[in-house]
């Protein structure tokens, strides 16, 4: 294994170089993508720490509601297909909670200030 | 951009200058010729027109000859709407004048400079418009039934889209670009069994009226921009489309442009002329809307390297999410 830092916390400390000492030395254009891009780092911090406690728990669902297990992207596109050809439905027991879930935990990396997920993991994924 | 010369070699703001005083002979010289915006194939500038010593702030909207049109609708078009917008009583920038092959001078128009903030961000939240806010909405359904009561027949050609077609379109770029959603794929299935009625009759819609495309000062709304989207087709898409979670700008109790509430969008809507409006049809709009800015937002990821802004591209491609849990709102609400 890899000793210290992590790769997140290397993610960290170039995002907070660039925002901290080189940001303040652009405009325009170039201050804009800049900070764009350091948004962009820090999602991928968030991604890499939360995303495989993510991905279990996705998959733990999706075994329970297709009555099998297997890799996330087949699972996912055969929920998909069930929803598209109507055999599976919001009245179907679990997919509504699923997709709260898996909804939630991808706005947790993706948009965390987003008002909606704000809103919405306020109260917790449990209805 | 590097400087665009002719055969007689006038500089560019001299060219803009001979065609400026086409329309306002009186014009002694242009001041503060700037490129806004715009991408390769269509550019916004502002310049300040000197008219016996006074100031006059104009916009041009342009795309230079020889680029490729890939706009839906012409520039010329856009100038006859926000024409026909201002004569229906829309709040608009004044057209001056269409640039014609006459004027050597690629495509577009001039138009008058108006003030107002366009930044959505602001308008829902800075103190400045906290008196306005609560009118804003009413005012916009106002501004819709005035644009959906102009007679299409008086218009150059549009485009035609059916609210099936409009949702065939868009399932077949998701299907093309992105890994199955389920979020996305209940979207479509719910659109599909909700569509509306087409027997209504077909109207102008903008197509794109939404917080950003609004210029607003503290009276109110002082001017609708972007008929870049602008069709034929149910007028009820527009009041949806201003409705839909993107431009609220994260004020979610405020479900019309992070301003106001769909029921004064309506009121105003109804008093200015407009037919009566289904809240299901509303809502079958705003859920298309937000399943609309999530492909899009694939779309854009989908392009980014391609572009002068890949992180930028990148970055909004990861906001398709925000979509999901828009459409999570609507579609399986957990209480408020």
């Amino acid at each position: 294994m890899q000793d210290a830092p992590q790769p997140a916390d290397l993610l960290s400390a170039v995002a907070h170089y660039l925002r901290e000492q080189l940001l303040p030395t652009l405009t325009g254009h170039h201050a804009f993508q800049l900070r764009v891009s350091c948004n962009a780092l820090d999602l991928v911090a968030r991604q890499i720490v939360q995303e495989p406690a993510a991905n279990d728990a996705e998959l733990e669902r999706l075994t329970k509601l297709l009555g099998h297990g297997g890799a996330l992207a087949d699972l996912n596109a055969e929920l998909s297909q069930k929803i598209a050809n109507g055999e599976v439905t919001l009245e179907t027991p679990g997919l509504s909670d699923h997709l709260w879930a898996t909804t939630l935990a991808k706005l947790a990396v993706d948009q965390p200030q987003y008002g909606p997920y704000r809103h919405e993991a306020g109260r917790g994924t449990q209805q | 951009m590097p400087p665009e010369k002719n055969s007689d070699e006038l500089s560019f703001p001299d060219r803009m200058l001979a065609v400026v005083r086409k329309f306002a002979p009186d014009v002694e010289r242009l001041d503060k010729v700037l490129r806004l915006s715009g991408g390769a194939s269509q550019e916004t500038w502002s310049l300040i027109a000197m008219r016996g010593g006074a100031p006059e702030r104009m916009i041009l909207r342009r795309a230079p000859a020889g680029v490729p049109v890939v706009e839906k609708i012409s520039l010329e078009t856009e100038a006859a709407l926000m024409q026909a917008a201002e004569r229906a009583g829309v709040p608009s920038p004044h057209v001056y004048y269409v640039i014609g092959p006459q004027d050597d001078f690629g495509r577009g128009f001039f138009m008058s400079h108006v003030e107002g903030e366009a930044l959505g961000r602001k308008i829902v939240r800075d103190e400045i418009f906290a008196a306005i806010r609560p009118r804003l909405a009413y005012q916009a359904g106002e501004i819709l039934a005035r644009i959906h009561a102009v007679d299409p027949a008086k218009l150059p050609d549009l485009p035609r889209i059916s609210p099936a077609e409009e949702v065939a379109t868009m399932f077949e770029t998701y299907r093309r670009l992105s890994a199955p959603r389920p979020v996305f794929e209940l979207a479509f299935r719910w659109l599909r069994e909700r569509m509306p009625p087409t027997d209504a009759k077909p109207r102008l819609v903008h197509g794109d009226f939404r917080n950003g495309n609004m210029l607003i000062t503290p009276q109110g709304v002082s001017a609708v921009l972007d008929w870049e989207l602008a069709h034929i087709g149910d007028p009820m898409r527009d009041l949806g489309w201003i409705c839909t979670a993107a431009w609220r700008f994260s004020v979610i109790d405020k479900p019309v442009g992070g301003f106001g509430q769909r029921e004064d969008l309506m009121a105003g809507y109804e008093a200015a002329g407009g037919a009566k409006v289904d809240p299901q049809v509303l809502r079958f709009w705003e859920t298309l809307g937000s399943l609309r800015w999530g492909v899009m937002c694939i779309g854009m990821g989908s392009r980014a390297l391609q572009s002068d802004r890949p992180v930028e591209m990148s970055m909004i491609a990861r906001r398709t999410s925000e979509n999901e849990i828009d459409l999570m709102r609507l579609l399986a609400p957990r209480g408020e």
